[in-house]
């Protein structure tokens, strides 16, 4: 009797996940009329939840807006969680291209996920929009038809911001960032930027990414530098701008945009007046547009919105543009591609185009912490409109230089 | 010679913040044998349940107090209703390792949900918040605050083991808890009240730390190794040897990445291994 | 279950044997979830030699997994080279990592062994994080080709019956290690070392072997993790890589092999299936951990097993 249950128990247990995924293999299989599924990776839980929130807040926020049609095409937003692992965002990438058939897979966060989806995008022959992703390659050496960015190069704002500083009267600056490839890349645009205009780069201080003891780092910065460069991630500007203010080092700081974006600003106290970064959203932006977005956006969650939010915003925007163009026929997805590229949009955070790397060039703010009714806001004090990755260099020259690195630019004048 | 005082300055005071941390994690284990994978977590919920109090009531005396309780109490219940049940014994130790790994994701989770994953700080008062200068040489208030707090975590501990009724339940338990058992002794009260001590130091550290490193997602698996390097090399189950793990990993840490800034993901890890090495139970544990 | 029963033996074949069946006919994406625990499923069978033979609790396993991955993108994207060198190799390395951690880690006992086995494999995960030169460290090494054995590989169900192959052969590996009277050491080495000590066994040299055959296995998989993911990235072989792997030995059941490989299916496809209708998947693997250990001591085939025991204990009483 008891054998009999044992053996039923036994099938059952081979059977029923068998069939439980044929049944959710064929319910995928139904394909609607007049839809445009989009699979949007970002991290829902783990470390980057909050980004990931930021992120799909944004991009709903548009869908709402225009209530879920575009060009007459039903939007399906199918949202999928990446735990901030590459490895993860690519099986779930796998996912939404198999099960959910989507047209076109959008986000990420990190450069990592923005690299492995864009290898993942060349193989299966799959339009990748990285709204978030700022690893400069992907746009640049490892350039593909098959990847759009409507965010950021990492090392894009640092060119006009080198130059904005040297012409502020700053010659010797001492750089601090994060030690990993966004931070090499954010830091070497400043770099390249600031020294071309004639100033010089006395030092390299290189912290382990999520350093926020930076005991050990402050007293090597060398005190006769004009100003220091920080490019903090994550978690890391409130303790260094804290630390930095204890620390009785006196020059001014300017840095990444991150250092000073607005998912970390609310949190911060007067440790974060005067920093000075650029980027190309603040909220802060003195235009209608942004104000109403702002207004809206903090109604509806009760935070500011950071560029998480903007650009999400705005590369939902962007596919609506182009999906009008080519009048909702999805079938072609290179012409939907094609029509992508070729938009000049009017975005919250100015006018943005593609460059030929498939890169945007937007204004570059550059921004410093002011203290508005209470609270701590992003105000530009200089734009530099239409800034491409490749700033004022001719891109096939850039390209002949490596990728930017922990040693490129060389550091000529560190000792 | 600034920077020998600075750096060490900076290696001592964050030798402090580790010993609140890793002094509870030593005691747990030296009691009960039990490896709290969570002790990470309960050092970030300090932190953000500080750092609601501080917001809400505007005491940060306050927030010290009953972020730690909070946490004593969540420490309490997880022994009460799932570790306690598995029993003692080498063969408990790993599945109650896996309960706090259980334990591990679930407040992780839950702290984003509730908090949200953006970084926080907790606002320090301003009378902690300023530096001193001597002879050209800052020494921000917070810190030296860091270093007396755990001074005098770790004389109070002292005499707690040493000079009362209770401590030499605690040692007695630590040298041979079956034996203490049999002597009539409760150990089931000795363990729950442990348990909730060493929670209540890992979330006063994350109250005091919050201020200084801040809390955010993450923070728990990334101060976690810390608490562990600290203990293996001073030895579990000591408070000696936690008190001296955590001054050498303060200091170990903050020269290493000082003067071999290359290396500084490996200054930290290599000397451990190579203490294990020489002796498994660390300086001062026993097997 | 799996303990040198021909009954066993041949229900764990007819098992494989269905599944290289129905899987052509199954959607592309749950053969891609599939791939990923068998991939998995080697990963834990070897923990499972240490863990549940040899009573050896390591939170290591992502060393080797990530040693053998590396191994294997280094190697083909620089080097190019071919798929035998290859893999040979990156076996021999992980091999040869799992060698010299295992002269630190053996000495240790029981929590020791843990947070040592932990300590040493986040010096490894340092290493790809921070030795850009070799690595790439956080961008990771993209662009790894499958291998070229004559049969298209870039086709997922080709893919899966490769996979499938290794994973047989790992099996059978296994299974003929835990029933060598090495194996059966081990076991006695679980259950009384001072005793086997005592009969003359080399304890240390046995548990140091267990170490290495463990890291080997780990090897093997994070081998075929690269061919599959055709990218690595630190994140490969982070902490969680190596807890998850002892979640999956418990939630299957120690010392039963293919327990293990049970168990990395049922995380594999929860993970990805529960996403698609909740956001909160920590809240579920940690709920999972708590209640493996609580209710389910011997996993799940803990379950078949008590089945089984009383099924045959009814058949005595007729």
């Amino acid at each position: 009797m008891l054998q009999k249950k044992f053996k039923l128990f036994f099938y059952t247990a081979l059977v029923a996940p068998v069939a439980f995924c044929l049944a959710l293999g064929t319910a995928s299989k139904v394909e609607a009329q007049k839809e445009i599924r989009i699979g949007f990776l970002t991290p829902l839980t783990g470390g980057g939840a909050q980004l990931g929130r930021d992120s799909v807040n944004g991009l709903k926020m548009y869908l709402d807006e225009i209530g879920y049609d575009m060009a007459g095409l039903k939007v399906k937003i199918i949202v999928e969680d990446t735990e901030l692992k590459p490895a993860v965002a690519v099986t779930k990438a796998e996912k939404l291209i198999r099960h959910d058939k989507v047209h076109m897979i959008v986000g990420g966060v990190m450069g990592s996920t923005g690299y492995a989806l864009g290898a993942l995008a060349n193989r299966e022959k799959k339009l990748y929009i990285a709204s978030i992703p700022a690893s400069d390659d992907l746009t640049q050496r490892k350039l593909s038809k098959w990847v759009l960015r409507t965010g950021w190069a990492g090392s894009q704002p640092g060119h006009p911001f080198g130059k904005w500083a040297y012409e502020q009267g700053y010659r010797k600056v001492v750089m601090i960032g994060a030690d990993y490839a966004f931070g090499h890349e954010n830091i070497a645009g400043f770099h390249r930027g600031f020294e071309d205009a004639g100033g010089k780069i006395i030092q390299k201080i290189w912290v382990p990414v999520m350093t926020t003891d930076f005991g050990p780092y402050l007293p090597l910065v060398k005190k006769e530098a004009d100003a220091i460069y920080a490019l903090m991630i994550a978690a890391m500007p409130g303790p260094f701008l804290k630390q930095f203010k204890a620390s009785g080092l006196k020059m001014a700081i300017l840095g990444g945009g991150v250092t000073a974006d607005e998912t970390v600003l609310p949190n911060m106290g007067d440790e974060a007046l005067g920093v000075i970064t650029p980027l190309q959203y603040s909220a802060a932006l003195d235009t209608p547009k942004n104000k109403a977005f702002v207004k809206k956006f903090r109604k509806l969650h009760k935070k500011v919105p950071s560029y998480f939010t903007e650009s999400n915003y705005t590369t939902a925007k962007w596919i609506h543009e182009a999906l009008k163009r080519v009048k909702g026929d999805i079938s072609d997805i290179h012409r939907f591609s094609q029509e992508f590229q070729k938009i000049e949009i009017d975005a919250v955070r100015g006018p943005v185009k593609m460059d030929k790397y498939l890169n945007p060039v937007h204004n570059i703010y550059i921004r410093k912490v002011e203290r508005i009714n209470g609270e701590l806001w992003n105000t530009v004090v200089a734009t530099y409109p239409n800034v491409s990755q490749f700033w004022t260099f001719d891109p096939k020259e850039f390209l002949k230089n490596p990728v930017y690195s922990r040693n490129f630019p060389p550091c000529n004048y560190c000792k | 010679m600034s920077f020998w005082i600075e750096q060490t300055f900076a290696g001592l005071s964050y030798g402090g913040l580790l010993f609140l941390l890793a002094s509870g994690l030593s005691l747990i284990f030296g009691v009960m044998r039990i490896i709290n994978m969570a002790h990470g977590s309960y050092f970030i919920l300090g932190a953000y349940i500080g750092v609601t109090v501080v917001e809400v009531t505007g005491s940060w005396l306050l927030a010290l107090l009953l972020a730690s309780l909070a946490v004593a109490i969540l420490g309490i219940f997880m022994h009460r209703f799932f570790l306690r049940v598995l029993g003692h014994g080498v063969a408990a130790e790993l599945p109650q390792v896996m309960i706090t790994v259980g334990f591990l994701f679930i407040i992780q989770q839950a702290s984003i949900d509730i908090w949200g994953g953006d970084p926080m700080i907790v606002k320090v008062p301003s009378y902690l918040d300023w530096s001193m200068e001597i002879g050209g040489i800052f020494f921000p208030v917070y810190r030296i605050f860091m270093l007396v707090v755990a001074c005098v975590m770790a004389v109070t501990l002292w005499l707690g083991l040493e000079k009362t009724r209770a401590g030499a339940m605690v040692r007695a338990s630590v040298d041979d808890s079956e034996m203490t058992r049999g002597l009539g002794i409760n150990t089931e009260r000795l363990s729950m009240a442990i348990f909730g001590l060493g929670a209540f130091l890992a979330g006063l550290g994350g109250v005091i730390g919050g201020g200084f490193i801040g809390v955010y997602p993450g923070l728990d698996f990334q101060i976690l190794p810390l608490a562990f390097a600290v203990v293996i090399i001073g030895g579990l189950g000591t408070l000696r040897g936690a008190a001296l793990g955590s001054l050498i990993v303060g200091l170990m840490d903050t020269f290493g990445k000082a003067l071999f800034p290359e290396l500084s993901y490996f200054t930290l890890f290599a000397p451990m291994a190579i203490v294990l090495a020489i002796k498994p139970t660390g300086l001062f544990g026993r097997a | 279950m799996f303990s040198g029963r021909p009954r066993a033996v041949f229900t764990v074949l007819l098992v494989l044997v269905v599944l290289a069946a129905v899987t052509p006919f199954l959607p592309e994406y749950v053969c891609i979830l599939l791939i990923q625990a068998l991939i998995f499923g080697i990963l834990a069978m070897g923990l499972d030699l240490l863990l549940g033979y040899t009573g050896l609790p390591s939170l290591g396993q992502a060393a080797y997994f990530g040693v053998g991955a590396y191994a294997v993108a280094i190697l083909t994207t620089r080097y190019e080279f071919g798929f035998f060198p290859t893999v040979v190799l990156a076996i021999l390395l992980s091999a040869a990592v799992a060698a010299i951690f295992g002269l630190i880690a053996i000495r240790a006992k029981g929590v020791y062994f843990l947070m040592l086995t932990l300590a040493l494999a986040m010096v490894v995960w340092g290493l790809a994080w921070r030795w850009t030169s070799l690595t790439d460290g956080d961008n990771g090494i993209t662009g790894i080709p499958r291998p070229e054995l004559g049969f298209d590989l870039n086709s997922y169900i080709n893919l899966f019956y490769f996979i499938l192959f290794v994973f047989v052969l790992c099996l059978g590996a296994l299974y003929v290690l835990v029933n060598s009277p090495f194996g059966r050491t081990l076991v006695g080495i679980r259950e009384r070392e001072e005793r086997m000590q005592m009969l003359g066994y080399n304890v240390w040299l046995h548990k140091y072997l267990a170490f290495i055959f463990s890291g080997i296995f780990a090897g093997i998989a994070g081998v075929l993790w690269a061919y599959y993911k055709n990218f690595v990235t630190p994140d490969d072989l982070f902490i969680d890589v190596s807890v998850e792997a002892l979640l999956m030995v418990a939630l299957g059941g120690p010392a039963t092999l293919v327990g293990a490989t049970i168990g990395a299916g049922v995380i594999v496809f929860l993970r990805n299936y529960v996403s698609i209708y909740y956001s909160g998947w920590p809240y579920i693997l940690g709920a999972m951990y708590i209640f493996t250990i609580l209710y389910l001591p011997e996993g799940l085939m803990g379950i078949a097993r008590r089945f089984r025991r009383r099924a045959e204990t009814e058949k005595l009483d007729e």
